[in-house]
């Protein structure tokens, strides 16, 4: 997917120091942990990382989706209104109008009781207060351009199979024309083969309209074709943001190193004879200081443990949270 | 928009092309019948210890008849031949069966009456009080217990449950007597509004408007007792088939769409959570046709209930075995009933 | 082993299969111990507790200061159906015996048919639930189907039948109670001797030539009774509230003297016209009483053993 380049295109989404933390049990467990980052109009940006990372937890903070008892701090600023202070209300408002969810549906994300139509049009019918008839139309509409015969429009979720599900999800997040689309691990739990057809709808869906996504995924060969930039978090934080093809092949981080190699790449046979596990446990969400992946990290350092992350330039358009990658690109030592 | 992807992949089997309405879709015959001959069955095993409870049991049915009057043995050994106890034990199964199949359930000394015209007689009231009385209790039952389990271990959800609890602890009739008390007789200075007893006032005209009236006013308490008394079971249900579907996916789809909390728990949870529920309410209206025997007793409700209290006074046999095999099978086709409702409402099991 | 080898505790007591290691030490006592500690930790169940232990202790003291005198209608000589004063804390009947004095008798009385009654129900309905558990095939799909029967049968009606053929008296209302009661114990038991009959130390002393006697008694039943213990508080519960109802119905001997009883006389013997409240409400609200201490201790009993049922979250 190309986009116009990001120094000239006008910022849809802007996150500044969102944090997330839960009550669990009588204690706080940050799940996020100070996230930055933008989003032009018409961006696609891909955020990686292993179960529990915080990235789903962080894409839907965004709307305030997030479970009952959990704390958000921070900013996200979206088309000019900040979401986390914005009235219920004007949150409903931008809920699937300004920006749509695809969760997976191949689980059950679909209402089993009710039909595809009902559900297609019923966000239609709450944001842009069109006739049932008209809403009939344009979801039989959406239906064919995702690849589903419009007849089966009325058939319950239970009668289509996974990826069709999933098709009926990306539908449904196109009902109301919004300009952001968070595709929450849009293709697990699917196989391969149509994991690929999805992708590619959703691109060539979103690309004519000009609509922004964020990709939620763990799985990082995924998101080189599919989006521009890349996000890839640990623990809670971004530890890696950058244009996804350059992260890829040149990482600046040991944790995207690693998750690249776990991943054998399509395209690339080399990867695939070798790939490699990543010694350790995934870490426990809290408060200490220094680098999170510390443990595990094969270049680990004193430094390392003690001092406070960030996300230092790492070249061009490219952010690194590692010491390493700081010193190498004229940060101080 | 651009034009469709090729669908490529293995689809789920279409069903056959949607018509504009809404198809019913009756489920396959053979699970159909499947399910009534077990329900036969069961009447067949009902029929078997309805005969064994009051022909089979150590005590003479004959002298427990006449317990407390004074009979002579000569009158004694005549009633067994009119009853046909002397005949062996199969010979009177089957008479019994065979009269039971034919609607003749026998006659009942103390009434004067066959057991069968009796029941007829006091089908009708029984049907009316228990039928308000379900229908208000599922409704209280089922709002309640949704917004109970939706904020579950809110003030609301603490004291409704408590509420239930307590109310399920009562023994039916003593809540009764109370409310007879409190809204019949009076306490002190506070007269009572309500009627006493009966289903009717016999000096007013038995039909026409101002009867209805008259049994509505009737109706009050005692429905009022057994709603108290029953919808705690449905609250309990309801609430925990909503705790269930609380932490469903779909759920949060919905409220990505921008929908308002309530909307959210009335469109999408409230019709997942029912399906469960609806097969317990089913199942648990043999607990309303228990609860109907105290109950018309203590109001006087000309029912089945009050008609099996009075025969048990005596004891009069033919009518308790009559009313014991009528509340079988009215459990039995309950039961049958909860099955194929939830077949027929919830879409995954229908397309089967 | 009848147990999960997790003990510590110190004396075994159970006894070893033949060629069986000494059996690895029943958890009862750390078990008890922590099952303890998670208890008190429930107000409502300990609330319940409470209610019911009040309640056991009046009944086992009741013989100490109630002679058979004070319940006798021919031997009081009371006022009748007199209001609580000085001398009658809770009244007097249409008799002339004590209120207060009747409902404490009752205490006695209605526990024992409620807890025999269970017992009864226990036994049968574990009895029942093991067998048809343990043997599979016709023998244990038989014993289902006849379970299923009993529980298509409308209980009161059953109930009723039942003690009206059997003659009035306890007897009759303990009997009918049980009858209509064990198919809950019974689907119960059965579910979880399925479960703990998957169990891999279950199969181990199938192998070493352990009988379906043994096997019954010494390796499902230890496992059951926790469960057939919560499941007979709420049992009682039940029973006690089916044993008013049958003798308010007038199924039981009215010369006993249970709470059931006491309404009865309450309601068709004239109390009721005569706005004797004090004769019509204490054994409704006893009776209420004990009910909540069963099924609140039961609830409280089955949350702290099963944690998952807890459905507040």
């Amino acid at each position: 997917m190309t986009s116009p380049t990001l120094a000239d295109a006008p910022t849809l989404l802007e996150v500044r120091d969102l944090h997330v933390t839960y009550r669990q049990g009588g204690r706080d467990v940050p799940a996020v942990r100070g996230v930055d980052f933008t989003l032009p109009r018409g961006g696609t940006l891909g955020v990686a990382g292993e179960s529990g990372c915080g990235k789903s937890t962080m894409a839907l903070s965004l709307l305030r989706l997030h479970g009952g008892n959990a704390k958000v701090t921070g900013e996200v600023v979206f088309d000019g209104q900040d979401l986390l202070t914005a009235r219920w209300f004007r949150l409903r408002a931008v809920r699937w109008a300004g920006a749509s969810v695809v969760f997976q549906g191949a689980m059950s994300a679909l209402n089993p009781v009710r039909t595809v139509l009902d559900q297609i049009v019923e966000p239609m019918v709450l944001h842009d207060r069109i006739s049932p008839k008209a809403a009939e139309r344009r979801a039989a509409e959406l239906l064919s351009s995702v690849g589903i015969p419009a007849r089966r429009i009325r058939s319950h979720p239970h009668e289509f199979s996974g990826g069709q599900r999933q098709r009926i999800m990306i539908a449904m997040a196109l009902a109301c024309r919004p300009e952001l689309i968070i595709a929450d691990e849009p293709t697990t739990a699917l196989d391969v083969m149509v994991q690929a057809q999805i992708l590619e709808l959703l691109g060539t869906l979103v690309r004519d309209s000009g609509i922004a996504v964020i990709m939620i995924t763990h799985d990082l060969s995924l998101l080189a074709h599919t989006c521009d930039r890349l996000a890839v978090m640990y623990a809670g934080r971004i530890v890696e943001l950058g244009p996804s093809r350059q992260i890829l092949t040149n990482p600046q981080h040991p944790y995207t190193r690693a998750l690249s190699k776990a991943f054998p790449t399509i395209g690339d046979p080399a990867s695939r004879r070798a790939p490699e596990g990543l010694p350790g446990d995934p870490p426990r969400p809290s408060h200490a200081p220094g680098c999170a992946f510390a443990p595990r990290c094969p270049e680990a350092e004193d430094a390392c443990r003690t001092g406070e992350m960030t996300l230092w330039p790492a070249g061009p358009g490219r952010t690194s949270a590692c010491l390493h990658a700081r010193t190498r690109h004229g940060g101080a030592s | 928009m651009s034009s469709p992807v090729a669908v490529a992949e293995p689809t789920a089997p279409a069903p056959a092309p949607a018509s504009r309405t809404r198809r019913l879709r009756v489920p396959r015959p053979g699970y159909l019948a499947g399910k009534l001959l077990s329900a036969v069955i069961s009447f067949a095993v009902t029929l078997i210890i309805g005969f064994a409870l009051f022909n089979l049991m150590p005590s003479d049915p004959v002298r427990t008849m006449t317990r407390g009057r004074p009979v002579s043995e000569a009158q004694l050994a005549q009633l067994r031949v009119q009853l046909g106890l002397d005949q062996p034990v199969w010979r009177r199964f089957l008479t019994y069966v065979n009269d039971t199949l034919h609607g003749n359930l026998g006659y009942s000394w103390e009434f004067k009456q066959s057991v069968g015209s009796l029941i007829l007689e006091r089908v009708g009231p029984t049907l009316l009080l228990m039928g308000t009385a379900f229908a208000v209790s599922v409704l209280l039952g089922l709002w309640l217990g949704m917004r109970s389990g939706w904020r579950a271990g809110s003030l609301f959800d603490k004291v409704t449950s408590a509420t239930a609890l307590t109310l399920w602890s009562v023994p039916t009739f003593w809540l009764g007597m109370l409310l007879l008390v409190l809204f019949s007789v009076g306490i002190g200075p506070i007269h009572g509004f309500l009627p006493t007893a009966g289903m009717s006032d016999p000096t007013l005209p038995q039909s026409g408007l101002r009867h209805y009236e008259d049994v509505a006013r009737h109706l009050v308490l005692p429905a009022l007792t057994m709603v108290l008394v029953v919808y705690a079971q449905y609250v309990t249900i309801m609430r925990s088939s909503i705790i269930e579907e609380k932490g469903a996916p779909y759920l949060l789809t919905a409220r990505a769409k921008g929908l308002r909390d309530d909307v959210v728990r009335r469109r999408h949870a409230l019709p997942n959570a029912l399906l469960p529920s609806v097969t317990m309410i089913f199942l648990h209206l043999g607990g309303l046709i228990s609860g109907a025997v105290t109950v018309e007793a203590i109001f006087s409700w000309p029912g089945l209930g009050d008609l099996t209290y009075q025969a048990l006074t005596v004891p009069d046999l033919p009518v308790l075995q009559g009313t014991f095999v009528v509340f079988s099978a009215s459990v039995i086709i309950m039961n049958l009933l909860a099955d194929l409702v939830y077949r027929f409402l919830d879409p995954r099991v229908r397309a089967q | 082993m009848t147990a999960e080898p997790t003990a510590t505790a110190s004396t075994a007591t159970a006894p070893d299969l033949p060629g069986m290691p000494p059996a690895a030490v029943p958890p009862r006592f750390t078990g008890a111990r922590r099952f303890v500690r998670a208890f008190v930790h429930r107000p409502a169940g300990l609330a319940g507790l409470g209610i019911l232990l009040l309640f056991v202790v009046l009944a086992l003291i009741a013989p100490a200061f109630i002679g058979p005198d004070q319940l006798d209608v021919t031997k009081v000589n009371g006022p009748l159906l007199h209001a609580p004063d000085g001398s009658y804390l809770l009244g007097t009947d249409q008799a002339g015996r004590s209120v207060l004095l009747m409902l404490v008798w009752g205490a006695r009385q209605s526990l024992e048919i409620g807890v025999i009654a269970t017992v009864l129900t226990v036994v049968i309905g574990s009895a029942i639930g093991i067998v048809a558990g343990h043997y599979g095939g016709i023998v244990g799909r038989a014993l289902m189907h006849v379970t299923d029967w009993f529980i298509a049968l409308p209980s009161l009606p059953l109930a009723i039948s039942l003690a009206a053929v059997l003659g009035q008296g306890s007897e009759s209302i303990t009997i009918a109670i049980a009858v209509t009661s064990w198919t809950a114990t019974a689907r119960l038991v059965r579910a979880q001797t399925l479960a703990v009959e998957a169990r891999p130390f279950v199969e181990r002393a199938r192998a070493l030539g352990a009988g379906n006697r043994q096997i019954m008694l010494r390796q499902v039943l230890p496992n059951v009774m926790p469960l057939i213990l919560v499941s007979s508080t709420l049992t009682v519960a039940s029973a006690l509230l089916s044993e008013a109802t049958l003798t308010f119905l007038g199924l039981g001997s009215p010369t006993q003297v249970t709470w059931g009883e006491m309404l009865h006389d309450a309601f068709f013997n004239g109390a009721f016209t005569a706005d004797a409240w004090w004769y019509l409400l204490p054994p409704g609200i006893a009776v209420l009483a004990v009910v909540l201490g069963f099924t609140l201790t039961g609830r409280a009993v089955e949350h702290v053993l099963d944690p998952r049922t807890e459905d507040t979250r």
